[in-house]
């Protein structure tokens, strides 16, 4: 099959750019960053007509080589629907991100460019890889460029910022690791010490577990996923991240970054402990929740508008764990799809608010206001993306939401698989997870919050009298309005309405006609569900076939 | 005995250069007393060579009178040894003598031979080298215990001349003096090992071991030993001496001691190990003797808490790293804990030590190798080491490749992927988690956590913040072999990554026990066959 590089291409064009970029002259660097990403995304784009859509295969466009076999290590790529579509997303962001960064930038420029193609390597290495040890890497690998892009060109708080990001989900990702490793040793130990690290391999072994056993190894991929998407105790370097991040930084964090961590929690924790994640379901669903609603009134008192966007993508990032939590195909397939459609948003909405920034030098809502008089056409989008973030019905984000909200509604309690000791499907195992009408109605009350306080945002800088700050009112040099003496246009210039433009359309398809999304989406979610839906009583051998191996693993000899 | 010399090669390189250096050591002339580092280098050089084409493979005629616990440990140590020893030998250019050879400059003085130690420091160098090969290759408890105190020795001496300052002798007497309470140990120990089975031979005790069981008082004496090698690998609660001693030492001889005692011992404590066997206890019968494992357990617990909780608190950049180098043997001795295992790389304790001594000792060298590269002036006007993070303050602008440099090799000794510290760690989570070890595996990620907060502080220093008044006082120290030394661990880092699956296969060769380790005596072959692949 001639799709066979793909995947290791997506990887390595960023890469070779950013080489290209180490080696010319400074102020080539953004060209060369726009083409590497636009190139990546023509093959992006090229992957899309190889890809069969309708396959529940594990991955496609699989590629595997030995790497440290004395451990099992191996350097093994493939996608599947959920991966694919956020390969999409972070090739769709990437030339955005670069354009974007086009006056904002004027220092260093190689280093930046660098690390943005680096972190675009990166991130399709997490979504692609399949191999665990080598989804560590990637994972742990998106902080470094991240760490760089906000320690250097972040604003006055930088250096706590980038700390604090690093040391959040280094911690919790190594914890994340040691649950891997036990896997891995859990698959060595019942298959003859044979080691590996094979995402569909270990996924056989990891479900065959006990609960007890899948507790553990939940917790511990919880703690490295959740710090990433970031659910509600542990989300607190996120608002501080993103405000100190440059523009293209937050867009990037808010539109892929956090998707690590959902897409941790779609591709690990759901199929490594189907039956713990059914058992403390309503554990996590009510930390979505403590999130939502709290991060939510949080927004509710912000003066800075960028924090304010950041704090809402935790109660964004809320309903989307919420959804995929409730275990049916309506709340993961929303769950998935709010990945996406969240990634377009809030990165849009990190766009507009750099724009202004890069204008006015500020984002207090107290100096700022009535922006509609003086920039029109950035009003039209501002609104325009702030209404796809409330989730107005006709835009991406309603569907997203309310098939989360439904599919919480409608979650059954979820029949953990079950397992004998041989391996077989038990039909009718007890019931041991329950989300339900309760849970979707205080998130509901989650929606409303967010519309109070984005329209309350909107209301404050688009609309009302015409505020502006000065710049040496709060800056004490002398440039006057900074309108009157920036290089950039009043209003939106072509540039930035073309970096906008595409995150708009790709709002108003998803808002649509989500139909082709969705059906792509359907056959990995079915496979996903299947683990958790209770098999009808004549279908138990088929179920089987998607149903971990028969591997002989008495409890006794696993729980050494 | 006399054949025994014939795996004895790379130390006989090394101990004939050593002889030369001293020899060369006594002459009047300053040209003919430069020699002695190349020499040095040569004989590190040539027993690197023999080590890699003279060790005889244990699948080879039977090493006669040797140990055959771990047959195969010698080659792949003694190779390391000489590589981590090269690097050791490029940085420790300019140590002594620098002030009197800069009044020599300076044309204040001529050439004093008594003023100058030169010889004697590479001749020191060497000795511990040396004694660090021959506990790889030792069989027998006296030259075991010999071959320590060769590697412990010429260090007390190399950290008190290694400056002029007195805190220099202050931390050559506090080592001296702990050093030698250590070596009574585990003297002690041996004494009672050898009372309790009747032999020095490793072979034997193996033998008495696994034929009658360790008695109390050969238990005791293990017990004992392992407490007394708790001071060369600097495991509490024998680490007192090393942040002062680190601190105290020229940060050439600190890098010096973070690898050389270290490496000897943890190959005294496998050997030792290795006699007891990790087929005891109930589960499955694969760990070692309830006390043994114990106290080992206990030890790395502590170790790695103790050193990385109070490295974040320390200001000094040489106290870090010895805190650091405390919690790193902590988590080496997870290995030690866990044994060779059933066959496989991935569970091979022992491997992972070796391989993670492999990862430690380039990537340490890399960081002293930078504080080495760098000093400047205080305010009385002399030289000064550079021992702050202050000083560190944007190397990575004012020097490119030191900066990087330190920002790789303390992301590697973060164990952050895809360095090389991360690969080296991996095995030990791995042979841990096989071990059954499980609680200890979580001690060990979660100090692997606590340690991005004080090594994110170099990288903080180097890469994030700017130059200010005081680092610019920095200045390069004109010997470029020690910015020489750190590029060339700042690369293995990263290069070394490539081949770390083969690396670890020899790895694994080293620490893969002998066959008649399996074909144990009757008492304990019921119990042994814990992890076979058959099952």
């Amino acid at each position: 099959m001639n799709a066979l590089g793909l995947l290791s291409s997506l990887v390595c064009i960023p890469l070779l750019f950013a080489g290209a970029i180490a080696a010319r002259p400074a102020r080539e660097a953004k060209w060369i960053a726009l083409l590497g990403s636009l190139i990546a995304g023509a093959v992006g784009l090229a992957s899309l007509t190889q890809y069969d859509w309708k396959s529940s295969d594990l991955a496609q466009f699989q590629q595997s080589a030995d790497w440290i076999p004395a451990l099992g290590l191996s350097v093994s790529l493939g996608a599947d629907g959920v991966s694919m579509a956020l390969i999409l997303l972070t090739l769709l962001l990437g030339p955005i991100c670069i354009a974007c960064s086009f006056t904002a930038i004027s220092t260093r420029e190689k280093t930046y460019y660098a690390c943005f193609l680096i972190l675009q390597a990166a991130m399709t290495g997490v979504f692609a890889a399949q191999d665990l040890v080598l989804f560590y890497i990637c994972f742990e690998f998106t902080l470094v460029p991240m760490f760089v892009l906000i320690s250097l060109f972040g604003s006055t708080n930088r250096k706590k910022a980038a700390i604090k990001f690093f040391l959040y989900t280094f911690v919790g990702s190594i914890i994340a690791l040691a649950g891997f490793v036990y896997v891995a040793w859990t698959h060595a130990h019942t298959h003859g010490g044979l080691w590996t690290y094979d995402l569909a391999e270990l996924q056989r072994t990891a479900a065959a577990m006990p609960l007890k056993q899948q507790s553990w190894v939940l917790l511990a991929l919880m703690a490295g996923f959740s710090v990433k998407i970031p659910l509600f105790p542990v989300h607190t370097w996120l608002p501080l991240a993103h405000t100190e991040a440059p523009t293209a930084g937050s867009v990037v964090l808010a539109g892929v970054l956090l998707k690590l961590g959902t897409y941790g929690m779609f591709r690990f924790a759901l199929p490594y402990a189907p039956e713990a994640v059914a058992h403390y379901a309503p554990f996590i669903a009510v930390l979505c929740i403590i999130g939502i609603l709290y991060a939510g009134l949080i927004c509710w008192v912000q003066q800075d508008v960028k924090k304010l966007v950041a704090y809402s993508s935790v109660a964004h990032l809320g309903f989307c764990i919420l959804g995929m939590v409730a275990l049916n195909s309506t709340g993961i397939r929303g769950s998935v799809l709010y990945m996406i459609n969240h990634g377009l948003s809030t990165g849009a909405l990190f766009l507009l608010i750099g724009m202004i920034y890069e204008r006015y030098h500020t984002r207090d809502m107290r100096e700022l206001g009535g922006l509609a008089r003086r920039m029109p056409v950035w009003s039209t989008f501002m609104v325009f993306f702030t209404m796809a973030s409330v989730g107005l019905p006709g835009l991406n984000g309603f569907v997203s939401e309310f098939m989360c909200l439904l599919g919480t509604f409608q979650a059954e309690p979820t029949w953990a698989s079950g397992h004998n000791a041989l391996g077989d499907r038990v039909p009718g195992a007890t019931p041991s997870g329950h989300l339900g009408p309760i849970y979707a109605g205080v998130a509901g009350v989650g929606m409303i919050v967010a519309a109070m306080y984005l329209l309350m945002m909107l209301g404050k800088v688009v609309w009302g009298p015409l505020k502006e700050p000065h710049a040496h009112d709060s800056h004490g040099d002398a440039h006057g309005a900074a309108a009157t003496h920036s290089p950039l246009p009043t209003d939106l210039g072509l540039r930035e309405v073309l970096v906008l433009l595409p995150l708009a359309v790709a709002c108003v398809w998803l808002g649509v006609y989500p139909k082709p999304a969705l059906d792509a989406l359907e056959p990995s979610v079915a496979r996903m569900v299947r683990i958790f839906a209770p098999p009808a009583p004549g279908k138990v051998l088929s179920a089987e076939a998607t149903a971990p191996a028969p591997v002989d693993s008495n409890d006794a000899e696993v729980a050494r | 005995m006399i054949e025994r010399l014939a795996y004895l090669w790379p130390e006989i390189a090394l101990f004939a250069s050593t002889c030369i250096v001293m020899v060369l050591g006594l002459s009047h002339s300053r040209s003919t007393r430069k020699m002695s580092a190349v020499v040095a280098g040569a004989g590190l050089i040539a027993s690197l060579v023999l080590a890699i084409y003279t060790t005889p493979h244990a699948t080879e005629v039977r090493n006669p009178g040797g140990q055959t616990l771990l047959p195969d440990l010698a080659r792949y140590s003694k190779v390391m040894i000489a590589g981590v020893g090269l690097l050791l030998l490029l940085l420790a250019a300019g140590t002594v003598d620098r002030d009197d050879e800069d009044e020599i400059a300076a044309g204040r003085r001529t050439f004093d031979p008594l003023r100058s130690n030169r010889a004697e420091f590479y001749a020191f160098f060497l000795f511990s080298i040396t004694g660090l090969m021959l506990c790889a290759s030792a069989a027998d408890l006296v030259w075991l215990f010999l071959a320590l105190e060769l590697t412990s020795l010429p260090t007390y001496i190399m950290v008190a001349i290694s400056t002029n300052r007195n805190r220099s002798k202050e931390a050559a007497v506090k080592y001296f003096f702990l050093g030698a309470m250590g070596a009574a140990i585990f003297l002690f120990g041996f004494a009672f090992i050898y009372g309790g089975t009747g032999s020095t031979k490793l072979n034997v005790i193996a033998e008495v071991f696994g034929r009658s069981g360790i008695n109390g008082t050969a238990m005791t004496g293990l017990v004992l030993a392992v407490l007394g090698l708790g001071f060369k690998i600097a495991a509490v609660p024998m680490h007192f001496y090393t942040a002062d001693v680190y601190q105290g030492a020229a940060a050439q001889v600190s890098g010096f001691l973070a690898f050389v005692p270290k490496t000897a011992g943890f190959i005294a404590l496998m050997l030792l190990m290795s006699t007891v066997r990790w087929n005891h206890g109930d589960v499955g019968g694969s760990s070692l003797p309830e006390a043994l494992r114990v106290t080992l357990w206990v030890m790395a617990a502590l170790t790695m808490t103790v050193g990385n909780v109070l490295a974040i608190w320390q200001t000094s950049v040489k106290r870090v790293l010895a805190y650091s180098s405390i919690a790193h043997s902590g988590y080496m001795l997870v290995g030690i804990i866990a044994g060779p295992g059933g066959g496989q790389a991935a569970d091979n304790g022992l491997s992972a030590v070796l391989f993670y001594l492999l990862g430690y000792g380039l990537t340490n060298v890399g960081t002293f190798a930078v504080l080495a590269a760098l000093e400047r002036t205080g305010p009385d006007g002399r030289r000064h080491e550079i021992d702050s993070f202050a000083d560190l303050r944007g190397l990575c602008k004012t020097r490119p490749m030191l900066g990087w440099v330190m920002v790789l090799c303390s992301m590697s000794l973060l164990g952050f992927p895809p360095l090389l510290g991360f690969f080296a760690k991996l095995p030990l989570f791995t042979a841990g988690i096989s071990a059954g070890e499980l609680p200890l595996v979580v001690i060990l990620g979660v100090n692997s956590a606590i340690a991005a907060f004080y090594y994110l502080r170099f990288v903080q220093a180097c890469l994030l913040e700017s130059p200010d008044e005081q680092s610019t006082l920095v200045r390069a120290s004109p010997f470029a072999s020690r910015g020489f030394a750190a590029l060339l661990s700042g690369a293995g880092v990263v290069v070394l990554v490539v081949f770390s699956g083969q690396l670890l296969r020899y790895s694994h060769e080293a620490g893969k026990a002998d066959q008649i380790y399996r074909q144990s005596p009757p008492v304990t072959a019921a119990s042994v066959p814990s992890r076979t692949p058959s099952e």
